[in-house]
């Protein structure tokens, strides 16, 4: 049985990935029961783990995946092409969108009213069609699609948060999410002019045929400033801290460890494959531009955070940092840089989602997320505190943690690159995470719960256990690193060396 | 069992005090036992199984894994690390004796989040002391720092708190800043870290850059406390004397000087820094460090704020002896290790049962003292003697032996630092014993006249034990002089 | 029929300035929304124009047909349009929807509205 089931789907995996949840996404619509809806949910989400794993180990052994999509051949066709880099953070989405559902329910009953859940795992699932669309395709307009899918699904799934704040700040990520959205668009349109394809791999032939050309040039900046808006990269971020404090906390455990990651490698895929490390660095000298704005973010976010009373909000700043660590590795342009910026997507989504899920169990049991709702939790709710700590820790870099791994490549890349200053730089913001962590920590730990706070429990199993299994997962693979650090390092080595 | 599985097993095994100490926690008297018992069968197999194979030249090493590509979790014992291990192990013993006299005496709580904080800072430092490479131990260093914030911040008021952040700002601000930076810069620089006998860095650092990178690596190690950053040294005073004991003897600030004296024998090797002069700087900054911190000693009336400045000053005694860059300064420098060890914890011991004995803190309330509690003072008399440095305490040959590598690298003037400091010494130390026998006791004592007055039994024990040892380590120096000497062959 | 330039994409260029002035400028949410699709018609407007061919068809398979304009951007921006049409109505049901809470959809009250609640 499982033979004639592997001979039915075995080729079309990739495309199950984009099919699966959004014809799941349409049963959950079909079905109200909100517990219903979930097992049908979790069924799509693991199954996509699965898929997601298979297809790793075919990218690994046998190279290159090509699936033509409807049998149209290539470069006419859309093809979805997976490559060390798609299968790496697709890898990341399918396993933190199954983690994150797993703790969903209890989560959700806090902050959003039970007869809307069946739709919310709708939006979930149809997001989750969108950034698995994004991750798997090879087509650069393909790419816009998707990226519009995951967006909308997103704005409503953040608009779900009980304050009306919420819903601000969803319109306010519609506005600037649609004008990053569009000027990826228009940065398609200017290199479609040129090459006449939107294939990939194609579109990278005819770029070198191409000869100095201003339209190109001129589509590179709006890839860059259109992905930008949708990586929250400074100083285009300003969507990010709203989005995720006053979306439901699962929302915003889910968003944190793919919208960003999903845009990233859209960038990375665009400056990389596409317009390739000549064209880009050593011509137009993006790295001029890339480098400053990744410190600066580095600097910018971890310094906001440190001053924010709410913890959802700290994260948030926090995660502009990191995701500027991401953009720094991305300028450097070298392998050990690329490597760093690579597994910092795998490793920051363990560490972002991990802590997430953790103010989630504070949101069910405490009802807050405030630094206050902290108090005394290293005695009434220990598990939790204790995954905040270790969290804390791999955020900060302490070696046998992933923070330390991706630290530790983005200053090998830096000092490759000859920028010893940027890599003090580096060293120096690891100690502002020192200081906005460690706020919460001793409020956890030295002062006391108020006399007429109501008496707390553990968090409940069925979310303890997914954040759990990310904090536990950030000291994994800070010590077994062949997987995430192999992959990412041949995924830099090919895309350094030239197209897919 | 093999040497090399021992070395494993041994920078583990405090963590089964752990699951014992946590199984045990409701009755205090079996909690306490079970650390007792990790910590003589530690000492058994760091004593009994592994040191004989060094002392007969071996090098048992175990590779756990590798982390990173050319980073690698990996254990080598050689003589300094063994030196360390065995105070470390030693020591924990004793500390935890007096810490069940002081922690109940004083009535403090959290007692099984102490024990096990105890335990993982103990494993830390016997990783440290066994590490084959630097990225060992720095995950080890790290794993101490962050094991003793706990214990730091044990009483849990404000001024713990302060105490605290300044402890970790400094110690995770140092390591974080200048240790990583100084470990990939070498990792990138020679293509390993490991530790080798006559250093990895010849030919590949020169220069300015050599001084950097040893300047990277000094003020990198924040547990070595040389000024500007020892400030979270008398900060962290404000911790139960046990954790000071601990602290400033055993665990945190040794491993600051091993991680110096490792670094500069066997990542530099003594021979480059010796004929490039890279460290002449340190000297000078160890020197200034030694003789600042014994003036301020002078200033304080607090008993432990005056140790913890002298510690402090004996620290950078350590460092000098690195910097030096001479056999005979890095063997005194070895050696000070395990004297500096015993004295201090002596003195620490004392000044926690004048706490809880008498309740006394101040210098200035000590007049008389020590006729009631002639033990405790006399166990005084004898760490400060090791610290001096006079026979026939220990210290006197760790001191002998630096200033025997001050004239090899012919600095005269630090010959007259280390002379200038033992007079210092004796002027922040002598008081204590002198007031104590000698002035009699203030007019409003409720207990003058009333005979023996001791701190509990636990408190008096490990002072006494450690005062004796500090005289029997002066007859077996020659032992310590020979097994470090396989140091630098 | 006479070379007219690069007057379409003058055309993309005061679409796209003109959207975006209005989302930035004006408070009314609703005129956000509409700004921000002036924003993107100006991008469909980039890519029908550039697809057109001096003299071309519509795709015809016939007699008497010879040169066809691109139809691929056609089809492209169909999806967009699409694509527009869904983010217009997900930003309307929000702006219903803040209209619920807030009372109001003009920015500056909002933002007046949420200072007081933050503040409380």
């Amino acid at each position: 049985m499982m033979d004639a089931l592997w001979n039915l789907i075995g080729d079309d995996l990739a495309a199950l990935q984009i099919a699966m949840p959004l014809l799941t996404a349409t049963v959950c619509i079909l079905v109200r029961r909100p517990m219903l809806a979930w097992g049908v949910a979790m069924f799509n989400a693991w199954g996509a783990v699965v898929n997601a794993s298979i297809l790793l180990h075919r990218v690994l052994t046998t190279g290159t995946i090509s699936y033509a999509e409807g049998g149209w051949p290539v470069p006419w066709g859309i093809e979805l092409r997976i490559d060390l880099l798609n299968a790496l953070v697709l890898l990341v989405v399918t396993c933190i969108c199954a983690v994150v559902l797993t703790a969903a329910p209890r989560a959700l009953a806090a902050e959003v009213p039970e007869d809307k859940h069946y739709l919310f795992y709708a939006a979930y699932l149809l997001c989750m069609t969108g950034l698995a669309g994004m991750t798997v395709t090879g087509d650069a307009f393909n790419i816009f699609v998707f990226l519009e899918i995951s967006s909308l699904a997103s704005y409503a799934l953040i608009s779900q948060g009980p304050s009306p704040r919420a819903l601000t700040s969803a319109l306010q990520y519609l506005m600037m999410g649609t004008i990053g959205g569009t000027f990826i668009l228009l940065g398609i349109g200017m290199l479609y002019m040129v090459t006449g394809t939107l294939n990939i791999v194609d579109m990278a032939n005819q770029l070198g045929a191409v000869g100095p050309n201003r339209t190109v040039l001129v589509g590179m900046a709006f890839i860059c400033v259109g992905a930008g808006i949708k990586l929250a990269v400074f100083p285009l971020h300003v969507w990010l801290p709203n989005a995720y404090t006053y979306a439901p906390a699962v929302v915003t455990a889910f968003l944190a460890a793919t919208a960003t990651k999903v845009a990233y490698y859209v960038l990375v895929r665009f400056i990389y494959s596409i317009f390739q490390v000549n064209f880009a660095f050593e011509v137009n000298r993006l790295d001029a531009v890339l480098i400053p704005v990744g410190i600066a973010a580095m600097f910018v976010g971890s310094l906001v955070a440190i001053f924010q009373d709410d913890l959802k909000r700290m994260l948030a700043y926090s995660s502009v940092a990191q995701i500027g660590y991401m953009v720094l590795g991305l300028g450097l342009a070298n392998e050990h840089g690329l490597t760093g910026g690579l597994v910092h997507v795998f490793n920051h989504a363990l560490m972002k989602c991990g802590l997430f899920l953790v103010l989630a169990c504070l949101l069910v049991r405490v009802g807050s997320t405030k630094l206050a709702a902290f108090a005394g939790l290293g005695r009434r709710m220990p598990l939790t505190f204790a995954a905040f700590v270790l969290g804390g820790l791999s955020l900060i870099g302490v070696p046998m943690t992933v923070g330390f791994v991706s630290k530790w490549y983005l200053v090998l890349g830096a000092l490759d690159a000859g920028m010893w200053p940027v890599a003090v730089l580096i060293l120096l913001s690891s100690l502002l995470a020192v200081i906005y962590i460690w706020r919460v920590v001793e409020v956890g730990y030295f002062r006391t719960a108020a006399d007429d706070a109501p008496e707390v429990s553990e968090a409940p199993f069925s979310m303890l256990l997914p954040t759990w299994v990310l904090i536990g997962a950030t000291v994994v693979f800070g010590v077994w690193t062949s997987l995430s650090v192999g992959v990412a390092s041949a995924a830099a080595r090919m895309l350094l060396g030239g197209a897919s | 069992m093999s040497a090399a599985s021992a070395v494993g097993l041994a920078v583990v095994w405090p963590l089964f005090a752990i699951v014992l100490i946590v199984i045990l926690r409701k009755s205090p008297n079996l909690r306490e036992a079970g650390t007792l018992l990790t910590g003589f069968s530690l000492f058994g197999v760091v004593a009994g199984v592994i040191l004989p194979v060094v002392t007969a030249g071996g090098r048992p090493r175990l590779d756990v894994l590798e982390v990173l590509p050319g980073l690698s979790l990996a254990f080598e014992v050689e003589p300094l690390g063994m030196l360390f291990a065995m105070v470390a192990s030693g020591l924990w013993i004793v500390t935890t004796f007096y810490a069940i006299g002081y922690m109940r005496g004083h009535h403090e709580s959290n007692q099984t989040r102490f024990y096990i904080c105890f335990a993982i800072a103990i494993s830390g430092a016997i990783g440290v002391a066994f590490a084959a490479n630097v990225f060992t131990l720095f995950v080890f260093y790290e794993l101490i720092t962050l094991s003793t914030y706990p214990l730091v911040t044990h009483a849990g008021t404000e001024k713990a708190k302060k105490a605290g952040r300044m402890y970790l700002g400094i110690l995770m601000g140092t390591s974080i800043a200048f240790l990583l930076f100084a470990m990939v810069w070498t990792w990138l620089a020679a293509g390993t870290t490991e530790f080798t006998p006559g250093g990895i860095l010849a030919g590949k650092v020169t220069g300015v850059e050599l001084m950097v990178l040893l300047a990277l690596y000094a003020f990198g190690t924040g547990k070595a406390a040389l000024m500007p950053f020892h400030r979270w040294l008398p900060a962290a005073m404000v911790a139960p004397t046990p954790v000071s004991a601990l602290l400033h003897a055993v665990a945190v600030v040794k491993a600051g000087v091993f991680t110096v004296l490792k670094v500069v024998v066997y990542v530099f090797g003594i021979d480059l820094l010796a004929t490039t002069d890279a460290s002449r700087w340190l000297t000078w900054v160890a020197a200034f460090t030694i003789i600042a911190a014994s003036c301020v000693a002078l200033t304080k009336d607090n008993l432990k704020a005056r140790l913890a400045y002298s510690t402090i000053s004996q620290l950078s005694y350590i460092v000098l002896g690195a910097a030096l860059a001479t056999t005979a300064g890095v063997i005194g420098g070895g050696m000070h290790i395990v004297m500096h060890a015993f004295g201090k914890i002596t003195l620490f011991f004392c000044a926690g049962a004048i706490m809880v004995g008498a309740h006394k803190t101040e210098i200035s309330e000590l007049d008389g003292l020590g006729r009631r509690m002639p033990f405790t003072f006399g166990a005084f008399l004898l760490g400060s003697l090791s610290v001096i440095g006079l026979p026939p305490m220990g210290g006197s040959w760790s001191k002998w032996f630096l200033m025997l590598g001050a004239a090899e690298a012919e600095q005269w003037v630090m010959m007259l630092v280390l002379m200038a400091s033992s007079l210092l010494s004796i002027g922040y130390l002598m008081p204590v014993v002198v007031r104590g026998f000698f002035r009699a006791a203030p007019a409003d004592d409720h207990h003058a006249g009333e005979g023996l007055h001791e701190a509990p039994l636990l408190c008096v024990l490990p002072p006494v034990f450690t005062a004796v040892g500090g005289i029997v380590l002066f007859f077996f120096a020659d032992d310590l002089w020979r097994l470090l000497t396989g140091m630098v062959p | 029929m006479f070379d007219w330039g690069l007057y379409n994409y003058w055309v993309v260029v005061f679409l796209m300035m003109t959207g975006l002035y209005v989302v930035v400028a004006r408070g009314n949410l609703v005129k956000k929304i509409i700004g921000l699709n002036i924003f993107q018609v100006s991008v469909i407007m980039f890519y029908v124009s550039m697809g057109k061919v001096l003299g071309g068809t519509a795709p015809i398979e016939a007699e008497g047909f010879e040169l066809f304009s691109n139809p691929l951007p056609h089809v492209l921006m169909l999806t967009a349009i699409v694509v527009g049409v869904a983010t217009t109505a997900v930003a309307l049901a929000l702006v219903v929807r803040i209209h619920e809470a807030y009372g109001t959809i003009e920015e500056d009250e909002i933002r007046e509205i949420e200072g007081e609640e933050h503040r409380s």
